[in-house]
């Protein structure tokens, strides 16, 4: 079996998807691709079925938001093949009025955790998911606390006050 | 003689052939040295709540050589670690389940205020949802704090009236929490 390496998985992937796929960069030497959220099963399903990749190992899920971008909140596959030892990151990035995104229970059952992990840090909506709701947070939480526009403190606290020191 | 120590009786009358206090103070000279704890270990607090039980420092020596996982047989709830917000309903069942009078302790920074803590998936103190009669500060306290604590916890029932519970402060207290 030839080796897989970042420049022949690029070259099928570009091959395959075309536009569809974008470079963002190899930190680490860790290939890490861009792709939008129509396209990302199609994606991730190639990875998986194809003979030649085999990416059958679905590591995390979970995302990332940058305010600042034009679509802020980014959602992050690694996946892993096992034989031939190679890491791909695909990332999708939604924007802040829409984010929703399929889902990949399609093709793992274990994405069904991670998937409501990032809902209930993020606030993703995993369109298709068979059971989105709360996993790690307390049910009536109103927020989704890995955002940036609500406050990591808890609002209940009282001793740290600016008042007890004298500000 | 033996160098076994025992308990000074409280005080009341004495005369030759009888002694004579009040059923509060032999109730409570009896309960303070016979308290089944129900530790409620989460973390780093509970490290040093085994060193506490252990041999070295030996918390059966306050007659608290039993401990009681149950809480229905319970007397003091000794609260030891960060409670996260999920944990909160657990908690206050547990304090729910346990028999009047019931004490509780919270050991170390994170049971007493959240601690170091301070975000929005950790109770801010546990006193947010149970009251809380003794604190033992530190991060974690040594096994000399938390005998402190429970040796106050011990004069809070030496000195507590049999009627305490019934009082209408005591009710007042437990309905700011929505107990009873």
């Amino acid at each position: 079996m030839g080796a897989l390496n970042n420049e022949i998985l690029l070259e099928q992937l570009t091959a395959k998807f075309g536009e569809l796929i974008k470079t963002v960069d190899q930190p680490y030497g860790l290939l890490t691709i861009e792709t939008n959220r129509d396209a990302i099963i199609d994606v991730l399903t190639y990875l998986k079925q194809d003979a030649a990749l085999q990416f059958i190992y679905l590591t995390d899920i979970t995302a990332i938001q940058y305010p600042e971008l034009e679509n802020p909140i980014g959602v992050i596959y690694h996946l892993h093949s096992l034989v031939h030892n190679v890491r791909i990151r695909v990332k999708v990035f939604l924007p802040a009025g829409d984010v929703r995104t399929p889902t990949a229970t399609v093709l793992w059952n274990g994405a069904n955790w991670m998937e409501r992990e990032t809902y209930d840090f993020f606030g993703i909506d995993f369109e298709g998911h068979p059971n989105l709701v709360r996993i790690l947070n307390v049910d009536d939480m109103s927020v989704f606390p890995m955002r940036k526009e609500y406050p990591l403190e808890d609002p209940n606290r009282v001793d740290k006050k600016d008042f007890y020191f004298g500000r | 003689m033996s160098d076994v120590q025992i308990v000074n009786a409280p005080p009341g009358v004495e005369g030759s052939g009888f002694f004579a206090t009040s059923l509060d103070k032999a109730i409570g000279l009896a309960r303070s040295h016979s308290l089944w704890p129900l530790p409620f270990a989460t973390s780093c607090c509970g490290i040093e709540f085994m060193a506490t039980m252990g041999s070295n420092y030996d918390l059966s020596r306050f007659g608290a050589e039993r401990l009681s996982f149950s809480p229905r047989q319970a007397d003091l709830l000794m609260v030891m670690g960060t409670i996260s917000k999920k944990m909160a309903p657990v908690l206050r069942q547990v304090y729910l389940q346990m028999a009047e009078p019931r004490w509780v302790m919270a050991v170390g920074a994170c049971a007493s205020s959240g601690g170091i803590f301070d975000t929005y998936s950790v109770l801010q103190g546990i006193d947010e949802i149970i009251p809380v009669d003794v604190y033992v500060p530190g991060c974690p306290p040594r096994p000399e704090g938390i005998i402190d604590g429970f040796m106050n916890i011990q004069k809070l029932v030496q000195t507590e009236s049999l009627r305490r519970r019934d009082s209408p402060e005591y009710t007042k207290l437990l309905a700011q929490y929505g107990i009873q």
